[in-house]
């Protein structure tokens, strides 16, 4: 007999060993989420798949299901700091969606739109942050990096490399490429590894493919994330 | 430099748990961390060169480029503030003539802020390559500057500049404790290990780094756990501004803390134990290695300790400057020669901790307590204390106090008797815990001292009325900016967030709403954020606006909207720019042509 957790009233079967975030994915139901990636081992750094366990808050990425637990995900009180945790991300980096051939494809982008984000309410850091181009294939916008550590991940758990890695303290963390020059050129990155292609927004994007999609025609042009979300990651 | 990097490999055995100490000692060889450094490192440690680019750049202590020969950090604890240090701060940068945060252009001598060195009690105080200066004023600056002119090494300067004192103003039940050597551990032995082990459970117990986890408890935890292969580990990263009751312990009684971690190693079933000293006590690790060694000679610790066929040892590891290290996972990471993030929980450490091994994290007062109860029984610890917190407690008293220093209590004293015994007057307000603990204010002297009411680390400041709230809230939150390890979005972004919005208050540029906009700032930091930091980082603001929020209100200007900068500074290049300084110009701020 299989196990059961509630999430917002709804008993939701689950595995031993699934974490709360398998379950509800697997149940159809969506946790906003920029860090997380099924193939990947949980990271729990965006802090946007922050739900209520028994009154506690856990990441939903990396907290195990456990029968009987009583989980709130998706309220008032939680979307609104999903918002402004969104928002951070926003003024953190220097995000500029009319400019970013990510625009439509990006998680970051529809996420915001998922909680009804209007603007980015806390002031801009405005970050001075460069532009990797030294690889014939792949392009780095450091402006655009949220620190999910996907590429990181992806690197090291697909492609079997070790490309990147998240440097820095604090709010001067930094992506890094594992070559003597820092340069992604320099790195054993290909355009075909999944690390290139990871990135929920558009800090590593794959050269002279742009705009080949337009605008409006593109993915959360059309969908809201959590359909898509559930979608691709239901298993 | 290929020779010393492959020596420093070699002396620990190219094992990439060892990084963190490699680069210390790189550090102090090269001033800074060589490129060419990390290369052959990540050769002989088999890892990514950018792992040991992260550690470099995560701890406050390790270079990317090139610091002085003489590396002078102040320290930027609010104790420190309260003694003068902005002004010593400026008399250090004018006689070395260096700028904050620069290194001189003769490469001898650099100088900089860096977070609380423990020494409140005995400040101004400084790192100078990351020993200990005590007391500092203008003539030992002065004495200081010549030290570094004639490039006279450390060994050669005066002793009376590295002086520390422990400054043990009122003993207690532990610091009362004469013991001989190994007489904790035979009790152990003579007792029996389950035996032990119910008495500290019935000492009632609690961790004493501020958490209050049940000692007994979390021992029993890891003795149970599958897996064979344990550790000891003993937080001595004592970095909450404030506190430096580790610092005693570990100079006048570090045989009796070793004593605990032995037979906590006994109980859990363990063989080896780490030390993780912050760096910031590095004037200390010569002297607990002795004290190591003592210990092996006297059978105490190495193979068939006592003869019980029980065999421990202690390694000491040293951290290089960032306070997430105190929270036990962060810790662990640190220990494994990685940045110090916190791990996501569970697992926890008493399941899988170093190298995923089950591991027991206890502050250095609580192995010193757990040796005490060995000795005496449970009994003895019990009856001291209330009901949910027995027996007593060390604190370091600083601040604005005749005699500040090492205060052991019963839990349940009062902070009015507390403000008494250290000799305080006129006090404003007293921060019990440190930064992310809880300011009281003087209407609150009767509160008690205990896990139930005031809880604490160990830090207890005092601040008379001459001190204004604001810029005490303004030292913590940026302290807690600057340690944020960056893992998580709230923390690492609400934290900066929370400067600039507090600053924009206290500099005059708040306006309507933008207390309401603090307020709301902290509870998400506080609500979100993955670790004890982030979870505590909003409470200096939180804690003293509940007290004092007329305070607050009062810096707003009083119109809906203010410019968060100022207007005429910003247009400053402009003005350079366009070669003019007339009138039209300028530009006023808004607040004030409407106020």
């Amino acid at each position: 007999m299989s196990k059961t957790l509630t999430i917002d009233g709804k008993a939701i079967p689950f595995e031993e060993g699934q974490t709360i975030m398998e379950a509800a994915t697997a149940a159809g139901v969506y946790i906003p989420h920029l860090c997380h990636h099924p193939e990947y081992t949980p990271h729990g750094s965006c802090k946007l798949c922050n739900v209520n366990v028994n009154g506690r808050v856990c990441s939903a990425c990396t907290f195990p299901a456990a029968e009987g637990q009583n989980v709130i995900n998706n309220s008032k009180e939680l979307n609104d700091d999903r918002q402004k945790i969104t928002q951070m991300l926003f003024v953190e980096g220097n995000h500029l969606c009319p400019g970013c051939e990510k625009s439509g494809n990006c998680q970051l982008q529809a996420v915001a739109y998922h909680l009804n984000m209007l603007d980015n309410h806390f002031p801009h850091f405005y970050a001075k942050r460069v532009v990797d181009a030294s690889h014939p294939e792949v392009l780095i916008d450091h402006n655009r990096c949220i620190f999910c550590t996907l590429c990181v991940r992806a690197s090291q758990q697909t492609d079997g490399k070790d490309v990147f890695a998240i440097s820095g303290r604090g709010i001067n963390k930094r992506l890094i490429a594992n070559a003597p020059s820092g340069l992604l050129k320099d790195t054993d990155l290909a355009a075909t590894d999944a690390a290139a292609h990871i990135c929920p927004t558009g800090a590593i994007l794959i050269k002279r493919t742009g705009y080949q999609v337009p605008i409006g025609e593109r993915i959360y042009d059309h969908h809201d994330i959590d359909e898509v979300s559930l979608k691709v990651e239901k298993v | 430099m290929k020779e010393i990097i492959d020596n420093l490999s070699k002396k620990y055995d190219h094992r990439p748990t060892y990084l963190l100490q490699i680069l210390r000692a790189i550090q102090v060889e090269f001033h800074f961390v060589p490129q060419g450094a990390i290369e052959q490192l990540a050769g002989l440690l088999h890892i990514p060169r950018t792992q040991i680019i992260a550690v470099v750049e995560f701890y406050s202590f390790l270079h990317l480029t090139p610091r002085g020969r003489y590396d002078i950090l102040v320290s930027d604890s609010i104790t420190d503030h309260m003694l003068g240090k902005n002004a010593l701060m400026q008399y250090f940068s004018d006689r070395l003539t260096v700028n904050v945060g620069d290194v001189r252009h003769d490469a001898l001598v650099s100088l900089d802020n860096t977070s609380c060195t423990g020494l409140c009690d005995q400040g101004p105080a400084a790192l100078v390559n990351g020993y200990a200066l005590t007391r500092l004023d203008k003539a030992k600056i002065d004495v200081i500057k010549g030290l570094v002119d004639q490039q006279k090494s450390l060994t050669e300067w005066p002793a009376e500049l590295f002086h520390v004192d422990d400054n043990i103003h009122k003993p207690g039940l532990l610091l009362n404790l004469q013991t001989g050597l190994g007489t904790a551990l035979k009790s152990v032995f003579d007792r029996g290990i389950p035996e032990t082990l119910a008495e500290i459970d019935k000492s009632g117990l609690r961790g004493r780094g501020g958490a209050g986890f049940k000692t007994a408890t979390k021992w029993k935890f890891c003795s149970e756990e599958i897996e064979t292969e344990r550790y000891v580990v003993c937080n001595a990263d004592e970095g909450e501004p404030g506190t430096f009751k580790d610092r005693v312990l570990l100079n006048s009684y570090a045989h009796l803390v070793f004593e605990g971690m032995t037979l906590c190693a006994a109980i859990i079933g363990a063989s080896q134990g780490f030390l993780y000293l912050r760096g910031e006590y590095l004037f200390l690790y010569d002297k607990l290695q002795k004290i190591l060694l003592e210990r092996r000679q006297a059978g105490l610790l190495g193979n068939n300790i006592l003869g019980k066929n029980f065999s421990f040892d202690i390694e000491i590891h040293l951290g290089a400057g960032a306070y997430i290290c105190g929270e036990e996972s962060a810790l662990i990471e640190s220990l494994e020669g990685k940045p110090g993030i916190p791990r996501n929980r569970p697992p926890y450490p008493v399941t899988q901790g170093y190298l995923g091994k089950p591991t027991v994290v206890n502050n250095v007062e609580t192995f010193l307590a757990a040796a005490a109860i060995a000795l005496n029984g449970g009994d003895w610890f019990a009856k001291v204390g209330t009901e949910k917190s027995k027996g007593t407690k060390i604190l370091s008293i600083s601040g604005d106090c005749a005699k500040p220093g090492i205060y052991e209590y019963p839990f349940g004293t009062s902070i009015q008797d507390i403000l008494t015994d250290c000799v305080a007057t006129d006090v404003l307000g007293v921060q019990v815990g440190g930064p992310s603990g809880t300011f009281i204010s003087n209407n609150e002297f009767g509160r008690k001292l205990a896990f139930e009411d005031l809880a604490t680390g160990g830090s207890f400041i005092v601040f008379n009325n001459t001190r204004n709230i604001l810029d005490i809230v303004k030292n913590f939150t940026h302290f807690f900016a600057h340690e944020s390890c960056g893992f998580c979005t709230p923390c690492r972004v609400g934290t900066s967030l929370l400067q600039k919005q507090l600053d924009k208050i206290t500099d005059g540029h708040g306006s309507a709403g933008d207390v309401v906009e603090l307020e709301e700032l902290c509870q998400i930091i506080k609500k979100q954020s993955h670790c004890g930091l982030g979870q505590t980082a909003a409470n200096p603001v939180l804690t003293t606006l509940e007290r004092y929020p007329e305070l607050y209100q009062s810096q707003l200007k009083k119109i809906s909207y203010e410019p968060g900068f100022d207007l005429d500074a910003a247009l400053g290049t402009a003005r350079r720019m366009a070669n003019r300084n007339d009138k039209a110009a300028h530009l006023a701020q808004i607040g004030e042509d409407h106020e």
